[in-house]
């Protein structure tokens, strides 16, 4: 298994749009930390208006550890876009190049060459996720320095002490990484009908701006069921950056989260195993 | 050796939807045979190949290899059978050694740089093995196609239309390197190709399939023997020559006439005769050609002439 999964990865990276992820995120985190390199005391005085005239700052309050947060929350619902370019390719491409009839009659089972297709798409995205961690914390903290992280949300401020704060860091990209897991498993799905990536990447896009549409419209029914949708469990890594930290409610989301991925890939394997190879 | 046919086929049946492509089809394949794999366009013989390498799932029927159920025994027996499905494919962004090496090391093949090279030697690739399939002919693709079917050195070795796309030379090279496969190294050939001569020059035994079903199968010369070889007389004045037939013995084996060509079917010690006749009453014979007999006999079987 170990072999199928490093020759995945060999012909994985041999592909060129495999870097389009990597390029698109150093581009994008370069831009926002440029950006806030200029401009963002001024998001952190906009933010603390209300408490300036009762609290004096001290300390570099504008430091790496704010900066990949930021950067975090920026990108992570547009990360999906750059995984799927990989996922949808990971079944479909073998069908679009006619590479199937070469791999298939082969001596390793089916289910052996799906998971090594499952896991080396899971590993691409645990890279994408380090890459993305490597940039916004690590040359971030390079950049902007280290210091406490504040952080805003639900009407609140909270101030993290700079030794309490990697471990939240560690526990949120861990988590990020498990929801981007969840999208490249459906472009994997979705992969396994078709001849052709541009289905696949298309269904997975089309799905998550669906299951977001729902989410955000009032009908009992949608409020009901949103609990379920994977997407609303995306942006739970934010909950390592409160205080308390409500464990129960991350804890859902990642049994959600490993529910959907399992699911995923037990009917993918299921199909790819009784399909007939026609092209 | 424990079995006695490296391929046993019995009532193999596919149906995608309501067309059956494959129709309780029965096939034999004996060790060291070259095995012509025959049919017309559409007859079923891909959907076979592909159920024979476990791509397609079969409908019914069963099908051994090695003497053992494809179903229940898949990969000790792809382990020892090498194959090219229609036009080989590969990683077109790779190059062809690098090709070699992922799919020898899923095979569990010997993949030092010396086998690899060993095997792009044996197909004329060994100058551009570092370069990118994608720059690679259709003919080159061929050769690396069967380069990676003996890279595991297979006992079974499928091969489905390996000369399509080559030049004559490459063609040539091909049918010496399946002789070469079969007599020296003993590998048993399953061929399949539409260029009936190919089939005629190599293969010891064949069968010719049609709508699914097998209609003949046996050794080429005795499917071959039995039949009458269509031959071409080309004479000066053609219609006193058809005169002259007609008020013959030779009516019987006249088949038709087109231009100043007379086309017969006759036994292999006909043809002598009938020329010596023709002559003997005045009449140029120009030419005499002989119809290739594997593609009259293939016309007949699947036009349904003859069972």
């Amino acid at each position: 298994m170990i072999l199928l999964i490093w020759l995945e990865l060999q012909k994985m990276f041999k592909k060129w749009r495999t870097y389009i992820g990597f390029i698109a995120i150093g581009f994008l985190v370069l831009i926002v930390q440029l950006a806030l390199y200029f401009t963002g005391q001024n998001m952190i005085d906009f933010q603390t208006r209300s408490i300036q005239q009762s609290f004096v700052m001290i300390g570099n309050l504008l430091n790496g550890y704010f900066i990949a947060r930021l950067i975090l929350s920026f990108l992570i619902i547009h990360i999906p876009f750059l995984i799927v370019l990989v996922g949808a390719d990971l079944l479909a491409g073998e069908a679009t190049a006619g590479t199937y009839r070469m791999l298939l009659t082969r001596p390793v089972s089916r289910l052996k060459i799906v998971s090594a297709k499952f896991l080396s798409g899971w590993l691409y995205v645990i890279f994408l996720l380090g890459f993305l961690a490597f940039l916004s914390l690590g040359v971030g903290s390079i950049i902007f320095g280290t210091g406490p992280l504040i952080s805003f949300g639900g009407g609140r401020i909270v101030i993290f002490a700079q030794n309490d704060i990697l471990w939240r860091f560690l526990a949120a990209y861990a988590f990020a990484a498990l929801s981007m897991l969840t999208v490249i498993s459906f472009s994997i799905f979705f992969s396994a009908f078709v001849e052709n990536a541009i289905g696949p990447i298309a269904a997975t896009m089309a799905l998550i701006i669906i299951l977001l549409i729902l989410s955000v419209i009032p009908v009992d029914l949608f409020q009901t069921i949103k609990p379920y949708f994977f997407t609303s469990h995306m942006s739970r890594w934010d909950g390592f950056f409160s205080d308390p930290i409500d464990y129960s409610d991350i804890f859902d989301s990642v049994v959600v989260l490993v529910a959907h991925i399992a699911a995923l890939f037990g009917i993918t394997s299921y199909i790819f195993i009784k399909k007939d190879i026609l092209s | 050796m424990s079995y006695e046919q490296v391929i046993e086929v019995r009532g193999l049946t596919k149906k995608f939807r309501n067309i059956v492509a494959v129709n309780n089809l029965d096939l034999n394949v004996y060790p060291g045979d070259v095995f012509g794999f025959l049919g017309p366009n559409g007859a079923g013989k891909s959907t076979t190949i592909r159920m024979l390498l476990s791509l397609i799932k079969p409908n019914s029927g069963s099908i051994k290899i090695f003497g053992k159920s494809l179903k229940e025994n898949r990969e000790n027996i792809l382990r020892k059978v090498g194959g090219i499905v229609e036009k080989p494919d590969f990683y077109l962004y790779l190059s062809a050694y690098k090709n070699l090496e992922i799919l020898g090391k899923i095979s569990g093949a010997d993949t030092s740089n010396k086998k690899i090279m060993e095997m792009l030697e044996l197909v004329g690739l060994e100058k551009r093995y570092k370069s990118k399939v994608k720059t690679y002919s259709h003919g080159m693709k061929q050769r690396l196609g069967i380069a990676q079917a003996l890279l595991h050195d297979p006992e079974l070795i499928i091969l489905d239309e390996p000369t399509t796309g080559l030049d004559p030379q490459g063609m040539k090279e091909i049918r010496d390197l399946i002789v070469y496969l079969s007599k020296t190294k003993n590998k048993t050939i399953f061929l399949s190709s539409h260029i009936l001569r190919e089939v005629e020059i190599i293969a010891s035994r064949m069968i010719i399939i049609n709508k699914g079903t097998t209609q003949v199968e046996g050794k080429v010369d005795d499917l071959l023997k039995s039949d009458k070889v269509a031959v071409t007389f080309e004479v000066d004045k053609v219609d006193e020559a058809l005169s002259l037939i007609n008020n013959s013995s030779w009516k019987s084996s006249y088949v038709s006439t087109a231009k100043n060509e007379m086309k017969f079917e006759l036994a292999k010690t006909e043809t002598a005769e009938l020329n010596k006749f023709l002559m003997q009453n005045g009449f140029a014979v120009s030419a005499v050609v002989p119809v290739r007999s594997l593609e009259d006999y293939f016309l007949k079987i699947t036009e349904g002439g003859e069972k």
